[in-house]
């Protein structure tokens, strides 16, 4: 592999690891906080999954980046202006109804993306993949029927879904930008084509928000900057709570 | 691979080394499934020998995020040196863990304590929402799902509606 190569590629996997690490950071803080305790094991596991996803991808990305960094110094030791996660995933948990939306806007989107990266030219990619996939399938059919369990619910639960998915719409289209060194890793085979993403996602996301009665929104302003380290101020928050012991004990080991 | 009975082990003919190895895999119990042994469910991928008699064991984690993966290879290394092993003891991720690699015997085994064993899988990577489950306790396929996701990342929990008791089902993967 060219190095320009290995670079485009270290970024996309450093960005999609960032966005599982978050989401998964994300997703634990309602451990012990789920309105029942069925979503309380729901959600914690979801979590789990993502950052064992997080824990492969930021791995691999050390790797690739061959400055002897490892899954821990990637995770513990950046600062926000080096998280390369999307914005939507570092917004905050508000309700649980706002929560189902953005998994479901990620879940629909990461299942798409890893059935395609299941079929990468990088065979280290490809492998992350095919075990996340079947993982993400099963978060997707969670997130897909909840969303429609509380859009198509009460006029409450309808009512707060609807906000949400105004609220996070914005976030969406970042899922789909590409740069020239993502084009490079398109090319090669390595990624697939953000278009037939987009996609793919929209369809998905169009028949499940048809069954849970909510109007898709318009695609107006989109938020974007997490790919370059804009990111909004909620990240900061999460990042000092995920890394303060690693910070305050910077040689602690288990 | 498996053979005839559904159980993973050496190939036939395999050096005496390789089959002592399996052998000290297969006392080695699944910390959150303490029936199942880590032969039992799958998750010993490979076991070779170098032409100086040293072992390389290949394992690979059920689920991407399971907790229990450290201690796990932990306690396969302990078992093999235990038994006087020279053994390298590495985790794999491709091709992934699927529950159809689970024993007949294992299967068993979780039916012996109430927990329902997956299906095999054919193509599907998920318990298919209509499924019929029977109850591991009365038999009954007057069941219902409580929730998707269960005590471990591996199960969900249902519930059976003639004798009313809650029990833990392994997912399809």
């Amino acid at each position: 592999m060219s190095t320009d190569l290995k670079e485009a590629l270290f970024g996309y996997t450093l960005r999609l690891g960032d966005t599982s690490l978050v989401l998964g950071h994300r997703l634990s803080e309602w451990c012990g906080h789920a309105p029942e305790l069925e979503e309380d094991i729901a959600l914690t596991n979801v979590a789990l999954d993502l950052v064992g996803h997080a824990r492969m991808l930021l791995t691999y990305a050390g790797e690739l980046e061959g400055k002897g960094r490892d899954e821990d110094r990637l995770a513990y030791r950046r600062d926000v202006f080096d998280y390369r996660n999307h914005l939507l995933v570092e917004q905050p948990n508000r309700d649980f109804g706002h929560t189902i939306v953005r998994q479901f806007l990620h879940d629909a989107w990461a299942v798409e993306l890893y059935e395609r990266l299941c079929a990468s030219t990088d065979t280290t990619l490809a492998g992350i993949a095919a075990k996340a996939v079947k993982e993400v399938r099963y978060h997707v059919r969670h997130s897909g029927d909840w969303l429609v369990r509380l859009g198509d619910g009460t006029d409450v639960s309808h009512a707060k879904v609807a906000d949400a998915l105004g609220r996070l719409w914005p976030y969406t289209g970042e899922m789909f930008e590409r740069d020239e060194a993502e084009q490079a890793l398109v090319a090669a085979g390595i990624v697939p084509d953000p278009a037939d993403l987009k996609a793919a996602w929209t369809a998905r996301v169009e028949a499940v928000l048809e069954d849970a009665t909510l109007d898709r929104p318009a695609d107006g302003w989109m938020q974007k900057g997490g790919r370059r380290g804009e990111h909004s101020e909620h990240l900061g928050y999460l990042l000092a709570e995920m890394q303060f012991l690693p910070r305050a004990y910077p040689d602690a080991t288990w | 691979m498996p053979d005839a009975a559904g159980c993973w082990g050496p190939e036939p003919g395999a050096d005496a080394v390789v089959k002592a190895a399996w052998d000290a895999l297969a006392g080695v119990m699944d910390p959150e499934i303490p029936v199942l042994s880590i032969v039992d469910l799958g998750i010993v991928r490979a076991v070779s020998a170098d032409a100086d008699g040293r072992l390389a064991v290949a394992l690979t984690p059920t689920y991407s995020g399971c907790p229990a993966t450290g201690v796990i290879v932990l306690e396969a290394e302990t078992a093999l040196a235990r038994a006087g092993l020279d053994a390298r003891v590495s985790v794999v991720i491709a091709p992934p863990w699927t529950t159809d690699w689970i024993s007949d015997t294992g299967r068993e085994k979780l039916a012996e304590v109430g927990i329902v064993p997956p299906p095999h899988s054919g193509k599907r990577s998920l318990t298919a929402p209509d499924e019929v489950i029977a109850c591991p306790r009365c038999g009954s396929t007057d069941t219902r799902q409580i929730s998707r996701f269960g005590s471990t990342a591996c199960k969900a929990l249902h519930a059976c509606n003639a004798c009313l008791e809650p029990f833990d089902v392994f997912k399809c993967h």
